[in-house]
This record gives C-alpha cells, structure tokens and sequence, in this order.
C-alpha cells in the first residue's frame, strides 16, 4: 500500500503509517457516501449498463451457428468455398445428425432465422429438412427392426446393447461431452440423472452409435422426462449402425462384439448387407436440391465462427463474401444512407433549435424575474404536453389538408391544386423535432445567459463599441459554453430520435434509430439492432470527443 | 520603452494640451478659492448637470435637482450611504440611464441623446467587468478596435497602459489569472488607454483588502493628476474620498448635502448629516438660547450651556444639534481658553491604541463622548472613573440643525 522502503514511512502519532491511518480514518466516510448512492449505482447498474452492454454483445455473437451444428461446422472447415463443389460426404453425415438432434430440440428453426439475415431462402430450407430429416436411411432402418424377427424393436434390448449389460464399463466421459453438446443447443440444464452411462466397448467399437444414443437418451429423460429404457430409439442410433457396419472396417468391428445383443446386431447387419450403403449428400438434395446451393454452404461456413462481423459489415451496407468483406448489391444499401441523412438532419435540427433559442433565452435572462418566470412556463410547457400529442399536432398544422395549407389557400398564396408538401418529408421531421427539442437548447442558454454580467454589455459600451460589437465581440462569446451544452444535448436526443420521424417523417424522413427499432420489434434481428446502435454510440462519443478537442468540454456550462 | 517612468512618457505622448489646460484649471482654483455649489454659469465647466432629476418608478425621485459642474482635470468624489442616489448620478453621466428632467452637459454639449459608446467617457466599474473570454491585451485593445485603429498603433498603445500600471509583463495573461489588484490595475489601464477626457469610477476598490486598497487610492489620485484626466469617482467609504478628491459631494436622500474639498468637509460640515457622516463625531442635543455674530449659547438638555458656532442655525429657541470632532476635545485645564464654557465629564474606558488614545465618557447624559488625543510623552492617561472637565475651542464646536 505505502512505499515504506526508500525514505521510511511517516508515521501517525500510534506508531502506524500515516498512509494506513489516512486510510482507515477516510473509509468510514467513503463508505457511508457508497451507501447514500449504492440504490442508484445499483439501480443504473442493472436497468442500463448491464442491459447496454448485453446489447452490444449481441452485434458479434453467433454462437448460435456452432451450438447447432456442432460438427457440420467443425467438418466444413475445410470445405474450399471457391472451389465450385459442394462439400463432400462426410459434411453432409454430420449435417444429418446435427440436424436430427436439432429438429428434435426444435431449434433447427432458430438457425434458419438466424441464416437467413444473410441468405434470404434458407430459413425454409431448414424448416422443409427438419421435418423430412428422419427420412433418411427409412430403407436401412426398416430392415433392421425386421431382423431376428423384430428383436431390435424393443427398447429394452437397446438400452442393455448401449449400457454394455448391468456391469459393464460406462463412458462417462462422453455422456459428458454430449450434454454439454445439449445444454449449448438448448441453453437449458442437461445436469439431471438420466439413469443410462454408454458402455465402454460399444462406444469405441460403433463411436458415432453410442453418440446418437446417447443424445437419445439424454433428450428422453431431461427434456421428455421419460425412462430411457422405455422409449424407441431415434432413427439416428439405427442409420448410425447402419453406416458404420456398412463402412469399411465395420464387419470387424462387429464381429468382435461379443457384449448384449450380439447376435441380434449381427441379424440386423446381415438384412441390410444387400441394401446400397446410406449416401447422405444424395439423400439431402432429395429433399431439397438448395442443399447443392453453393451460396447456402458458403453462409454457412462464414457464420460458424462464435463471434462474428457480418452484422457490423451489414451495418455499412457490406456483406461478407468468399473473398472477405465486400459491398452489398446497390439495391440493398440502406444504412450509410440513413446514418448520413441522421447526422445531417440532426445538425440541422441542432442549428434550427439555435437559431430559434437564442434570442428566447437571451429575453428570459434579461427580463425582470417576474415576467422570465412567465415565459419560463412558456418553455417548459411542451414538457408537460405528451410527446405523441405535440407531434399529432404537427401532423394537423403540416398536412396537405392541413392548418397552414389552409390559411395559405385562403390567403391565395397557394393554388389550390399546389398544396405545399409539410409532412412525410425531411421539411416535416426537422420542424417537429425542433419544435420538441427547443426547450433543450434554451435552458442551458438560459442558465448560463443569466450569469453573465450585464455590467459587460455596459463596459464595451462605455468603451466605444456599438450595441452590435459589445454583443457580438463581449456577449456572445461568453454565451457560447451554453450554445455548446445545448447543442451537445440536442444532438444527441436528435440521432437517437425514432417516434417522431415514425409519425412525420415518410419515408425520405426516417432516421437510422427507425431501422433499429424496426430490427429490435418487427424483423427480430437483434444483432443487426445492436450493431447499428453500437455504430451510433461510437459516432456519438467520435463527436463528443471531436467537440471535446475543438472547443473544449470544460466549455460546456449547464449553469 | 526606454523611459523609467512611463506614466511621463504617456502624458508627453498624449496630451501635452491637456496638461495646460489643467495648469489653468488649477490657477484659476486657486483664485477662486471655494467653487460654488451651483455655478453653472462657469465658463471652464467641462461637466455640468442642470436641475436633473431621475426616478425609476415615476412615484419617488431618486436624484432630486442635482446641479453639479466639474472643471477640467478634477477629481470629484460622490460620497454617500448606499441608496443616496450617487450611482445614479454617475450611471446618467456615463449614458446608461436616462435624466427623467434636466440637462447633462459635456464639454457644453449636452449629451441626454447620446448613447453611452459616443460619449467617450472612460468607466471602472465596481467588479472591474474584464472581459474574461479576452487576455489582458485583448481587453486593452477592445476600445482601440472599435475606434478602427491599426495594429501597430493599437499595440503601442496598449504596451504604454500597460507599462503606466505596472503590469506590463502580464499581457497574454487572463483576468482571472490575475489577483484582485492587479485585476483593478488592468481595469484602470483600460480605461484610459482611449485616452478620454472624462474617467467614471464606480467603487473600483471596494473588493480590495484594507493595504492594497490605501496604494491604489494614492496610484488613481497619482495618474488622475499627471495625466489630467477629469475624474468623476463614487465611493461610500468618505477616507477614500477624503483622501483621493479635490473635492467631495456628499449626496444624501438624492441631493447634494454639501460639496466641498476634503477639509472643508471635515472641519465645516455644513449640517449634521455631514458631520456625522464624516468622521467620528460627537453630537450634543440642545436649545439655541443666545445667538450674535458667529457665536450662539446653547443650553443642553441636561441644562448646561456651552459656546458654539452658529452655521444652519439663526433663532433663539430652536433645537439644535451641536457637533464636536473628539482630537478637538481639550481636557488640560491649562490649555483651556480663558472664559469658555466646560463640562464636567466621567471617563467610561480608555482605549490605548498606539499613536492614538480613546477615551470614551459621559458628558451631559451621553456615555458615547468620544475624545482622542495624540500619545505624546506629556499626556495624561485617564482612568476610568476619573471626574474631569472638558472645554473646546468655540469655532470647533458646529451648532447644526437637529
């Protein structure tokens, strides 16, 4: 705590160091005033930062791609998107089964919302092939349950064939693995007793069986809650055995099986020897031929990574391709746009609110407390007035049949036929956002106006300079810590403004923070939301810091 | 900048002009003995106000016909109790209130229209009002700016100030770099770096402390006078403006009560607000009882009678308030005029102060008589308790109204 060793430490009159002593003597103080503020920090804590910063994890997360298809994203790692072929056999056995357990948890859907952001189609295509995905393999599976006269048709036989018999040798280590594999795609606990352990030797004589079981058995007892030895199988362990007896090496491995149920499996890999070995890739393009689709498999393969940029590159109207980033088709840019169109729009509203505030709160500093006070309700009036109310109200004054057009025909400025065009337009967002964010440009005037000394104005004036001059070369200049405060307010409610462009602004008026409550409510894409507010609070804290290096931050006065 | 004193340099610089015409104004001073109150007729008058009044609300006036001329090159003092209406006068001249009736004369011209930036009428104000966005160049600079002087020009100018008030190093600094002091040097130099003719200063060293304040009253007095700058100076603190003026209008209830140079003042007060106003004082209350040429018996309440001098007082019977300065107080039985009148006198306290000893008592009903006299090897220390007699010259003892 206190550097004691070069000079000796000064010491309180106790004898201990005068740092600890300074210390102690403070902490009472310092905690009390945690306490005063500790439901607050606790409050913002909970309600914003934490809700704040989850929302800006979700602009890089993409768990959700190697939660599902675990393996089929391990395996197309190194599938060459460039290559012009779509990916080999083995790709499409994991997909299999990852897709069977997926559809099973039923978040095969989940995914194919999530790929479909990028790749408009694939969405369906998961939701087709969840459905038809234990189709695969009927042949196969068929003949098995007929074998030994159907002895593979009972549940029992099963559960002892996978547990290797009462006493056997469990391998825990993979029902691990596998619920850890369910908990990551189901994000709920696999932790519960599930009353089965895969036997040892089955699970390294047939691997991938022992697995499809496994997350059978896992799912049946945790998410069905049903005893695994009384449940059917899925179509997986029996396409599992199937293709593992069929591939090479598989006869050996069977015939040194010697466990529960040996000669029920030999039964079984004698009725499907004449059947054609199972061919995935073939059995999915059946299903749907966009399992061919080269682009489907390219998204694929470039969201299987955890963390991801593509919803920051769709913020910038980029996508990424084969080659890395990449612009999107012009027809599909839409966020530059809208992030140019808030800035300018916003500085517009910022100096419109200026121009308007100004001479308001240069009148409510300078007139007598009596009559500022007066026009202080003035301004604070809209406060009180609803939100949704005032911009109503500009729909009225602004619309085509609207208040002013009115008067304007009446007053014969206007043809009838050449009503003036107020509202669903830019013209129509900016008067009805600076109309609603006037009273946050004039309050920080105001309270730093009202401390400038008038004895200012009267020394320039007594120094020879003109009303103009001592206002612009005394007055003003003082002002501006205000105009800065008021600014930096008004700006920054202005780009993260949405009800208002919503009810006026059309569609040429729309701000980027439309599009994101839009992502957040109606298109769910949350990700893409987050990344383009978390563009937008980078832009904001850019010009706060730009603001901060021109003018100064110490230059903003609220009072 | 070569010179050593740079105040020569500015005043052989500026306004050698000036400077004659501040010779004449002093000769003819000095003929004219005492300037009258209302001589407006005065041909070197360089400020007059005629008959002006001013009110605020249109019920109560707050300057009531004030009439005031200045010549060239003096330091007036307005001296008052806030309220008084001195800054009112002062805040009329310089154009930021306008006379309700009568007439304000600059240089003969009357200046009720114009507006304060074309008067060209230098101003310190209370809280010196440097602009604080501005360094202390800048500030100097401001009035030759807007006059459209040149650069160079602008720069000798404000070197010259600058190096008038000794703060010549202190140019890039900003006002609130600067402690008090030097503040009001730089509010000073400002002032008069448009070299006008007429300084208006609004209790420019109130927010000094006591030492500070007593070397900036002799530094403005000092450039006020080499300069030859007619000054107009408010002040409620009557040392400042006993020490600082040529001569002191003491404003009370929105008039003139007496104007006067500062000894005047203190030793003639012209009625018994002034008296008391001005320096310690001591007031007995009593009756005229016999009054001829220059001499007046007043019996006091208590029934002892005393001589004092008649000066808004004329007839037997009235009440009057008579007014003795306490170093005038004479307790030696030997230095007493023969024939006058004493009083008796108990000593209350005595108040060793270093060069001064304050001895308070009890003269004829009133525990708050004050005497001073000078620490001398010769003095006798009173004690308290003692029983004294007290006498004073007749001419030191001011029967004023009551």
């Amino acid at each position: 705590m206190s550097d004691t060793t070069q000079s000796g430490p000064v010491l309180a009159a106790d004898g201990t160091p005068l740092k600890r002593s300074l210390a102690r003597a403070l902490r009472m103080q310092k905690v009390r005033a945690l306490m005063l503020i500790a439901p607050l920090l606790l409050f913002v804590l909970l309600t914003f930062i934490l809700p704040i910063a989850d929302m800006l994890f979700r602009s890089v997360e993409n768990r959700i791609v190697s939660d599902t298809l675990s393996e089929t994203v391990v395996r197309l790692e190194d599938w060459d998107a460039l290559s012009g072929e779509t990916p080999d056999e083995a790709v499409y056995e994991s997909l299999y089964y990852d897709l069977f357990v997926a559809a099973e948890a039923k978040e095969h859907t989940k995914l194919g919302t999530r790929l479909n952001y990028e790749q408009t189609g694939i969405s369906s295509l998961f939701r087709g092939s969840g459905r038809k995905v234990d189709d695969i393999g009927e042949d196969h599976v068929k003949a098995i349950e007929r074998a030994s006269d159907g002895a593979l048709k009972d549940e029992a036989l099963w559960f002892e064939i996978m547990t290797g018999g009462s006493n056997a040798e469990g391998n825990t280590a993979l029902l691990d693995a596998q619920r850890l594999k369910m908990e990551q795609l189901t994000s709920e606990s696999f932790a519960a007793d599930i009353g089965f352990v895969p036997g040892a030797e089955i699970s390294e004589l047939f691997p991938r069986m022992a697995v499809a079981y496994t997350d059978f058995a896992l799912f049946t007892a945790v998410a069905d809650e049903d005893v695994v030895a009384e449940e059917d199988p899925w179509e997986t362990v029996f396409v599992a055995f199937a293709h593992s007896v069929q591939a090479d090496g598989g006869a050996e491995a069977l015939a040194s099986y010697s466990g529960p149920g040996a000669a029920e499996l030999q039964a079984a890999a004698a009725a499907i020897a004449d059947l054609e070995p199972i061919a995935f890739k073939t059995a999915f393009l059946e299903i749907d031929e966009d399992w061919g689709d080269l682009g489907n498999w390219r998204t694929m393969q470039t969201y299987s990574p955890t963390y991801t940029s593509g919803y920051f590159l769709n913020s910038i109207d980029m996508q990424k391709g084969p080659e890395g980033a990449e612009p999107r088709p012009e027809n599909q840019q839409i966020y530059m746009t809208l992030f140019v169109r808030t800035m300018i729009m916003s500085l517009m509203i910022t100096g419109s609110c200026i121009l308007l505030g100004y001479p308001v709160a240069w009148i409510l500093a300078n007139l007598p407390t009596r009559s500022a006070n007066m026009l202080m309700i003035l301004v604070l009036l809209p406060f009180w007035t609803s939100l949704l109310v005032r911009t109503s109200a500009w729909k009225v004054m602004l619309q085509q049949q609207g208040v002013i057009n009115d008067v304007l025909v009446w007053l014969g400025l206007v043809g009838d036929d050449a009503r003036l065009v107020m509202i669903n337009n830019q013209f129509g967002t900016i008067v009805a956002m600076t109309h609603i964010l006037l009273p946050f440009m004039i309050l920080p005037m105001y309270s730093v106006m009202q401390t400038i000394n008038p004895t200012y104005l009267r020394a320039a004036k007594s120094l020879g300079a003109t009303n103009w001059t001592a206002f612009w070369r005394v007055y003003f200049p003082q002002s501006v810590p205000g105009i800065g405060a008021g600014s930096i307010l008004v700006f920054i409610l202005a780009i993260g403004y949405y009800i208002t462009p919503e009810i006026v602004g059309g569609t040429k008026g729309v701000f980027i923070s439309n599009r994101i409550a839009y992502h957040i409510s109606s298109s769910l894409n949350w990700g893409l939301a987050a990344a383009l507010g978390s563009i937008l609070l980078a832009v904001v804290l850019l010009l706060y810091w730009a603001y901060d290096k021109i003018v100064g931050i110490d230059n903003v006065k609220l009072g | 900048m070569d010179s050593n004193d740079p105040v020569a340099q500015w005043n052989g610089a500026v306004l050698t002009l000036r400077d004659k015409e501040r010779d004449k104004t002093a000769a003819k001073k000095k003929t004219n003995g005492e300037p009258d109150l209302a001589d407006a007729s005065n041909t070197d008058a360089f400020v007059e106000f005629e008959r002006v009044q001013k009110s605020y609300d249109g019920e109560t006036l707050v300057v009531k016909d004030l009439n005031l001329t200045l010549p060239k090159g003096e330091f007036l003092t307005m001296l008052g109790p806030s309220g008084s209406g001195k800054t009112t006068c002062l805040m009329m001249l310089a154009g930021f209130e306008t006379a309700t009736h009568g007439d304000i004369r600059l240089d003969g011209v009357s200046i009720n229209n114009i507006p304060p930036h074309k008067r060209g009428i230098g101003m310190v104000f209370q809280n010196y009002a440097l602009f604080p966005h501005m360094t202390i160049a800048e500030n100097l600079s401001f009035p030759l700016e807007v006059r459209g002087m040149g650069k160079s020009e602008r720069e000798a100018k404000v070197t010259r100030a600058l190096d008038m008030v000794e703060m010549g190093s202190f140019g890039g600094r900003r006002p609130s770099q600067l402690s008090g002091g030097q503040q009001q040097r730089v509010a000073l130099a400002r002032a008069l770096v448009f070299e006008p003719e007429l300084v208006l200063m609004d209790e420019p060293l109130g927010a000094l402390d006591k030492q500070l304040r007593e070397k900036m009253q002799f530094e403005i007095t000092h450039l006020a006078h080499q300069l030859g700058i007619t000054t107009v100076y408010v002040t409620h603190d009557q040392t400042e403006a006993l020490t600082m003026s040529d001569r002191v209008a003491v404003f009370d209830d929105g008039r003139i009560q007496q104007l006067a140079p500062p000894d005047q003042l203190y030793e003639e007060p012209a009625n018994s607000f002034v008296a008391q106003f001005i320096g310690e004082n001591n007031t007995l209350e009593g009756v005229i009882k016999e009054i001829s040429d220059g001499r007046a018996l007043v019996e006091l309440d208590g029934g002892e009678v005393i001589d004092a001098m008649p000066i808004n007082v004329s007839e037997v019977g009235q009440r009057t308030r008579v007014s003795i300065r306490p170093e005038r107080v004479e307790y030696n039985k030997e230095r007493l005029q023969e024939g006058v009148h004493t009083l008796k006198a108990e000593v209350l306290e005595f108040i060793y102060m270093g060069d001064i000893f304050r001895t308070r008592l009890k003269v004829a009903g009133n525990d708050e008589f004050i005497i001073k006299t000078r620490n001398a090897p010769d003095q006798v220390r009173l004690q308290p308790g003692q029983q004294i007699e007290i006498g004073w010259l007749p001419e030191d003892c001011r029967a004023l109204d009551a």
